[in-house]
């Protein structure tokens, strides 16, 4: 019933084009970013806008190339696909070339490929394959832990790389999993911890347990339904932390603040326990359980910060947060892209005019910084343009995911969604200082073939099963 | 399964408001905040500073005068210091460790992006070596300036010197940066927008490692640099400092000018200084030592000290009396040793009696001028004393006395002739005649002068009726001529005809028989025609002083000689007169044993002038 020209009739067209906008204008910033190394015309190989030039020309094959393929393949295929991606993955670590100090890359030629962009991909047909398989349900623990394997397993191969950027771009995925049913609490107490993560770098840890120790009451209150309850427990706690305070003083054991917090919660929290256990309200329990969650991530952060992240990437997260200003060691980059972008004020300087960009003030300026040739040549205009459009091709993304009656299908779109985001929101945020320095690139925009392929690659699958929507319904 | 559909709008709503945080983010940094448009610039634009040579000075011959050294500023931007090794730095510019710490300190204070001068005129093997190590000193650079440098340490009162600008300037000025050198005073000042020139900028886009990568939109900010305009000033070097060395043992002025064009030829101020000491980095210790010089060599008396004209004054008295026809030529009074009113005595000295007005002038005898005021002050054309008095001050006015004459000097100054109104405050209306002001007849009294006044009053007489205001520059390069004001004549109220009889009278002073005041003047084959004075000064000895001008015919030179506390007009100043002219005239002077005579590295064994025939123009009452 299907036939090779029905694809073509049922190819969601609105998508291509502002996929050919997003590519185009991405090429004439490259060009401009480059423009002041050359003068031997666009074609000119040896120069990135030339190079550019033929990684397009190729993601227009790869394009093509799947979209002859039948859907069908992507579904078959898609486990297969997985466990070679995780043999190259592998094979990346043994024969790959260091650049920046990051083993990923195979070089070809002249040409570089990174296979960890490729890997995006295939995890999210390997991870649409799991969640439509029979009996498949997010509910259950092991299949989840199931799901946040395949999800895991590429990053981990990657991150004896050393490529943070990849990683946070596999953590979308736990998006995908959200739409699929995965426990809206669980995402809020998920981000409840990022959120006491940010908390715990900006503020003194002693300040953080006070605040803990205080919401925990209010919600005793709540659920007890007595404020009188949470009043008593909360004036214990306090006598217990004076009487532990004056004797550190006396004695001059310099136990911290922190400390002598947690120890003033050991006999409130026990009485809890003890009479919980004993009239079995759990409800009660469980709130105690939250505390001590938070207070165990808490310290366990403060040890990850200090003891696993390396001083640069304690150093880089510390600026992003404002908490150290450095303009010239690691907030250097992101102040002369802040100032790129916001010197090219409302229309900015003119294609071509940019000098913040060209002479190298702004680093990566053709990959990923992209985003500050625009903010400088074409103003606010321009970068409200860039926003919008991207904003424009993901509810276009949306609303072909959801129009799938396969899951499959569905699924697999929200996977190139999701990656999609997180790489607009790190990148774009980063060049105007809202997140940290993470080089991860803007998709369809910064130069580099890895990149342009995977985001191809990615939406054409999609646009191909898209056009079998009528037909798959798994 | 598919049960979850409405978190499609999870994802929606979460997108536009990622969206709407970037928007709201970029325009805040691209709109609002307008600091991001000069982060961008300083980052990008490296301009560099071209300084012109400033424009030289020549002498009315075309002899140089001032010219240009080359001087090596060592600046610095510390925004752009990057970490050196500071005991190198201080082997190469031969300061202490401790200096150096503090010039850096000091700039820093000033401005981290604008650059500043860390140390002044460096010597040009120490810049040079510095140049060839600057490579190590990253936000360092050499910057050529141009210093004063003079071929004869002469005319520092006229030139002027250069120092660099102060605060008000800067404040008032944008042309100026901190650093820059200026003209002070004098012609260096007064001439200054054409000496400078004009600075020059090249504007270049640097990249991230500092380095220059090509001129900035094509040089369309760049400015060309203008070198300064040179200059023909009007003094003449040798008679300049000829004038200089005559007058070195005293304390006064010599002014001599052209009379045809009312050019300077030299303008002296005994006692001066070498131009040489207000030049560079000493300049301001040399001028704290000059500033507490108990004899002020800072204070130019050419154009700022008043003095009483004395009884060179005559001449004018005599001028304003033809004109007003209350004299004649043959006007004749009598004088027995003085003029005597009832108790009132004003001395004179032995001469034969009665003389006429030409004779009165050779001999310069007070009785006669006295009458001469008395005569103009008298006059029935006019209803009161006060009225006939303003009539004269009216002549006085159109001979320069008034105002300063408007050399190109700010600092001139004017003399004094009070207004009729002055007397009537100070005696009350009508309570004054000639007698109560006698001494303005013989140039004393509330008369004041300045030495430039004077030799504008000689000028005019040789001009038989007209002056040019007084200036110091003759030629501007690349201007058609000099400023209007100075080629305009100014005749005075007395008629030219009137002006012969004191010509006749000033030739005689000099060239006359016996009773000629200044016979020690006369230049062989030179018909000079002067007028001597003398001026009581109630703190010491009498001024001496002497106008003349020569030759008596078509001259070429006026000149005023003032000495201060050297007693009678005849003793130095007309000797200091004469040979100047002699010196301008003939451009060399014979009279090598009068010249040592003057400057007193002879006694006086041969005085010139018999004793007897020196005037006493002093006055006693
Ligand atoms: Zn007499």
């Amino acid at each position: 019933m299907v036939q090779r020209n029905s694809v073509f009739a049922n190819l969601d067209w609105v998508s291509i084009l502002l996929w050919m906008v997003m590519i185009g204008f991405g090429w004439m910033n490259i060009y401009s970013a480059n423009i002041m190394e050359a003068d031997n015309g666009i074609f000119d190989f040896s120069q990135r806008f030339g190079k550019q030039l033929i990684w397009i020309g190729a993601s227009l094959l790869l394009a093509m190339l799947m979209l002859v393929l039948d859907a069908k393949f992507y579904i078959h295929f898609s486990y297969l696909l997985y466990i070679l991606l995780l043999g190259i993955l592998l094979g990346v670590l043994v024969f790959g070339r260091e650049i920046n100090g990051a083993k990923s890359w195979f070089v070809v030629g002249g040409f570089q490929l990174q296979p960890s962009e490729f890997a995006k991909a295939i995890t999210a047909l390997a991870l649409a394959n799991l969640l439509t398989s029979h009996s498949y349900n997010i509910k259950k623990f092991w299949h989840l832990v199931k799901a946040l394997s395949i999800i895991a397993v590429p990053p981990m191969l990657i991150l004896l790389q050393p490529d943070l950027g990849s990683v946070l771009v596999y953590s979308a995925f736990i998006l995908v999993l959200f739409r699929e049913g995965f426990s809206a609490n669980v995402m809020l107490m998920l981000a409840a911890l990022g959120l006491l993560f940010v908390t715990s770098l900006l503020l003194d840890k002693a300040l953080i347990l006070l605040f803990l120790i205080i919401i925990t009451l209010i919600i005793y209150m709540v659920v007890a339904r007595s404020v009188k309850k949470g009043l008593v427990n909360g004036l214990i706690i306090a006598m217990v932390f004076g009487v532990l305070y004056g004797i550190n003083y006396l004695l001059k054991t310099e136990f911290s603040l922190f400390l002598i917090g947690l120890a003033a919660l050991v006999p409130v929290a026990l009485v809890i326990t003890v009479k919980g256990m004993r009239l079995r309200e759990y409800a009660q329990m469980k709130i105690l359980v939250g505390l001590i969650v938070s207070i165990v991530f808490i310290i366990s952060m403060d040890l990850a910060m200090n003891k696993v992240l390396k001083p640069h990437q304690q150093h880089r997260i510390y600026v992003t947060l404002g908490i150290e200003d450095d303009p010239q060691g690691v907030g250097y980059n992101v102040n002369q892209s802040k100032i790129a972008i916001g010197s090219g004020g409302f229309s900015g300087k003119g294609y071509l005019q940019g000098t913040q960009t060209k002479l190298h003030f702004v680093p990566e300026q053709s990959t990923d910084f992209i985003f500050c040739t625009v903010g400088e040549e074409w103003g606010f205009l321009g970068t409200s343009f860039v926003i919008l459009l991207y904003l424009g091709f993901l509810l276009r993304m949306i609303f072909l995911a959801e129009r799938q009656r396969s899951s499959f299908s569905r699924i697999f779109g929200y996977g190139f969604i999701s990656v999609m985001l997180i790489h607009f929101i790190v990148n774009i945020g980063m060049t105007i200082g809202l997140m940290p320095v993470i080089g991860i690139p803007l998709p369809f925009f910064s130069y580099g073939g890895s990149s342009l392929w995977t985001f191809t690659m990615f939406l054409f699958i999609f646009l191909r099963l898209d056009a079998s929507r009528l037909e798959l319904l798994r | 399964m598919n049960q979850y559909t409405d978190r499609r709008y999870v994802f929606a709503v979460a997108i536009i408001l990622v969206g709407l945080v970037f928007m709201i983010r970029l325009f805040q940094i691209q709109v609002i905040d307008k600091s991001y448009e000069q982060y961008a610039l300083s980052n990008a634009q490296s301009v560099r500073v071209i300084y012109p040579a400033r424009g030289l000075i020549y002498d009315r011959r075309g002899e140089i005068m001032v010219y240009n050294k080359a001087a090596y500023d060592i600046m610095i931007t510390p925004r752009l210091l990057e970490p050196f090794d500071t005991t190198e730095l201080c082997e190469i510019l031969k300061i202490t460790r401790e200096s150096a710490i503090e010039r850096l300190n000091s700039a820093k204070a000033y401005s981290r992006r604008v650059p500043s001068v860390f140390m002044k005129q460096v010597s040009y093997e120490n810049a040079a070596l510095f140049q060839e190590k600057m490579y190590q000193f990253q936000g360092f650079y050499v910057q050529t300036r141009t210093l004063r440098e003079y071929t004869d340490s002469i005319a520092s009162h006229a030139l002027g010197y250069v120092g660099e600008v102060d605060q008000a300037i800067l404040d008032s000025v944008p042309y100026y940066q901190l650093g820059d050198y200026i003209g002070v005073s004098g012609v260096e000042k007064a001439y200054e927008e054409h000496l400078r020139g004009q600075k020059g900028k090249t504007v270049f886009l640097k990249d991230v490692h500092n380095q220059t990568i090509e001129s900035y939109q094509g040089g369309r900010l760049d400015e060309t640099v203008e070198v300064g305009k040179n200059l023909t000033t009007t003094l003449d070097m040798e008679l300049q400092a000829y004038g200089e060395k005559l007058m070195s043992p005293y304390v006064g002025s010599v002014v001599a000018l052209e009379p045809s064009t009312g050019e300077v030829l030299a303008l002296v101020s005994a006692p001066t200084y070498s131009p040489d000491l207000l030049v560079g980095r000493n300049l301001g210790v040399e001028f704290g030592k000059l500033a507490i010089d108990t004899l002020n060599p800072l204070f130019n008396r050419a154009l700022m000290a008043q003095y009483p004209p004395g009884s060179t004054f005559k001449t004018i008295m005599a001028l304003i009396g033809l004109q007003e026809k209350v004299i004649s030529t043959r006007t004749e009074h009598h004088c027995y040793y003085g003029f005597y009113v009832g108790n009132i005595h004003t001395g004179c000295h032995l001469h034969e009696t009665p003389l006429d007005l030409i004779e009165a002038i050779q001999n310069s005898c007070n009785t006669y001028f006295i009458n001469v005021l008395k005569s103009i002050l008298q006059d029935v054309k006019y209803t009161s004393t006060a009225e006939a008095y303003d009539n004269w001050r009216r002549h006085l006015r159109s001979m320069g006395f008034t105002e300063p004459l408007g050399i190109e000097m700010t600092n001139e100054l004017n003399g004094n002739v009070p207004p009729a109104s002055y007397f009537n405050r100070i005696y009350g209306e009508n309570h004054w005649n000639y007698l109560t002001i006698r001494s303005l007849a013989i140039g004393q009294g509330e008369l004041l002068v300045t030495p430039i006044q004077m030799a504008n009053m000689t000028a005019t007489i040789a001009n038989r009726g007209f002056y040019i205001a007084p200036h110091l520059v003759k030629e501007i390069e690349g201007e058609d001529d000099i400023d209007d004001k100075y080629r305009e004549k100014h005749f005075t109220t007395v008629d030219t005809s009137n002006y012969g009889p004191i010509v006749d009278g000033m030739d005689l002073v000099i060239n006359g028989g016996p009773g000629s005041t200044a016979r020690n003047a006369r230049i062989e084959g030179i018909t000079v025609c002067g007028k001597t004075g003398t001026a009581e000064n109630p703190h010491g000895n009498d001024h001496s002083i002497f106008i003349a001008f020569a030759p008596k015919e078509d001259p070429k030179i006026a000149i005023a000689v003032y000495v201060e506390n050297q007693g009678f007009g005849t003793t130095y100043a007309a000797p200091i007169a004469s040979l100047m002219i002699e010196k301008y005239l003939t451009r060399e002077v014979k009279r090598t044993w009068y010249e040592n005579w003057v400057m007193q590295l002879i006694q006086p064994v041969a005085p010139v002038v018999k004793k007897n025939n020196i005037s006493n123009d002093g006055t006693e009452e």
